[in-house]
């Protein structure tokens, strides 16, 4: 498959202190698609996108081998600047995590500490961001509210509107419904559809049918090693290796 | 790792093998009433029709809960949506095996036109379709699937030429035409039965490779 990268993985190697979580993993990430990953549980699957905006460089025992690339420079290159770096590709972890602040103060917070002072644009850009996580219609008449009397699905579409503020190019979520009900996690699906024509969607569920469901590629991992990837339908119909088949037909995992 | 869904899928497959067998033996009835010259067989026919149209229902039913309930993917997925179709083509078997004995039946109350060679050994090489297209199914064997499209000519070169003889028939003496007609007709169902086994075959060699092979597909690249 020639396709061409937003983001790209290439012969990256991770570990943890002495331990390997990722081995010679290639992956990439087209733009403007929804690429999931799955895998069972230790599969590697958080630690690969953890990386893609260096969220691992917070353990001081984590080490990258091989390259990350964004628009084709490689992310752990020295000298890259990591606060920049998460301003493009922003992060939608499990729980949300909303900070105990405003809703308004929530979405604004990271233009804020980016020292963004006009109080009419900044208006306008949490109005546009609230809306394109489709929370707006809800939040509307209470943005002076205080984010935790939101939901567990409003906050979670309240950090991803915080994530979209700062204007990212790429969009990492780490198993964004794993604590939200059906129903909202139907609307994160339908945002993350919407999502993908202005972004670079990266998904990690261990909910199969959802990564059937959103993505247009999936990658399937196990045990550090990246063992298929090929676009989602692909995948879920005739995947081409066995363990793969085996893992979405639930003989192991 | 044998799963409950295994269970599911296990009691499928012996649906679709008690449904093939019904229609495989209402085709061998529905001739042998032709050729024995015996009425009596149209009511095993009919009975074996019956079975045939509530096993469609059943299979149809299953399947759809499998697919809500289980969610398959991958194998799973190929086999119940396979499994869906073939259940269709067998219920239309079913229907031509009716088709036969109605014919057949009409035909006995006129004396034998010709002694009948090639209608029979049609009836042989369609039945055999039917039966090695489940066996492919039942056991996943891709080979004999290719196997059974490919004797599919063999049915229509027989039809081609029993219509070929009739039309002489016809053509010499007027009086021959309504059981002329009858025997093109019963050539004509088995020439179906034949194409439904291929379809099965067809189904089965996308169960089994994930390749579409039906319309000519293996001549373009494959998509899946």
């Amino acid at each position: 498959m020639d396709l061409q990268p937003k983001m790209e993985a290439k012969n990256m190697n991770f570990f943890y202190g002495p331990k390997q979580a990722l081995k010679n993993v290639n992956i990439v990430c087209p733009p403007n698609k929804v690429t999931a990953i799955i895998g069972p549980s230790g599969c590697g699957k958080s630690t690969f996108i953890r990386s893609l905006n260096r969220m691992n460089d917070v353990l001081s025992s984590a080490r990258v081998e091989g390259e990350v690339l964004l628009d084709g420079a490689d992310i752990y290159a020295p000298g890259t600047d990591v606060v920049e770096l998460r301003r493009r590709v922003g992060m939608v972890f499990q729980k949300p995590n909303p900070f105990p602040k405003t809703i308004f103060d929530n979405v604004a917070y990271g233009l804020r500490i980016g020292g963004f002072k006009a109080r009419r644009r900044l208006e306008e850009i949490v109005e546009l961001s609230l809306r394109r996580a489709a929370l707006w219609e809800e939040v509307k008449d209470r943005l002076k509210d205080h984010a935790y009397d939101l939901s567990g699905g409003q906050q979670q579409r309240l950090c991803i509107a915080r994530a979209l503020a700062v204007e990212p190019e790429v969009i990492l979520f780490d198993e964004p419904c794993s604590a939200i009900d059906p129903v909202a996690t139907a609307r994160i699906e339908d945002l993350i559809e919407e999502l993908k024509k202005l972004y670079t969607v990266v998904i990690v569920t261990h909910n199969m049918q959802q990564a059937a469901r959103v993505s247009d590629y999936t990658a399937f991992m196990m045990l550090g090693e990246l063992m298929e990837f090929d676009r989602t339908e692909k995948i879920f119909t005739n995947p081409a290796n066995k363990l793969t088949e085996e893992y979405i037909t639930g003989r192991f995992g | 790792m044998e799963r409950p869904f295994d269970e599911e899928l296990k009691l499928l497959r012996e649906k679709i093998l008690e449904m093939a067998s019904y229609a495989e033996e209402s085709i061998a009835l529905a001739i042998k009433c032709l050729m024995e010259r015996r009425e009596e067989y149209a009511a095993e026919v009919m009975q074996r029709e019956e079975k045939i149209n509530g096993l469609e229902i059943e299979i149809d039913d299953l399947c759809m809960k499998t697919l809500a309930l289980r969610q398959p993917m991958a194998t799973d997925l190929r086999f119940i949506t396979s499994a869906m179709k073939i259940s269709s083509d067998l219920e239309r078997i079913g229907d031509q095996a009716v088709n036969i004995i109605e014919n057949s039946v009409e035909l006995l109350k006129y004396p034998l036109l010709k002694p009948l060679i090639d209608i029979p050994r049609m009836s042989g090489l369609a039945q055999n379709m039917v039966r090695d297209a489940i066996n492919a199914f039942v056991v996943g064997d891709d080979q004999l699937a290719r196997s059974v499209c490919q004797r599919d000519d063999q049915v229509d070169q027989l039809n081609d030429q029993i219509f070929r003889e009739l039309l002489t028939y016809m053509i010499q003496d007027g009086a021959t035409i309504t059981r002329a007609v009858g025997l093109i007709l019963i050539g004509r169902h088995l020439e179906r039965i034949a194409d439904h086994a291929t379809n099965i075959g067809e189904d089965v060699i996308y169960m089994v490779k994930g390749q579409i092979i039906k319309h000519h597909c293996d001549d373009r690249p494959p998509k899946i």
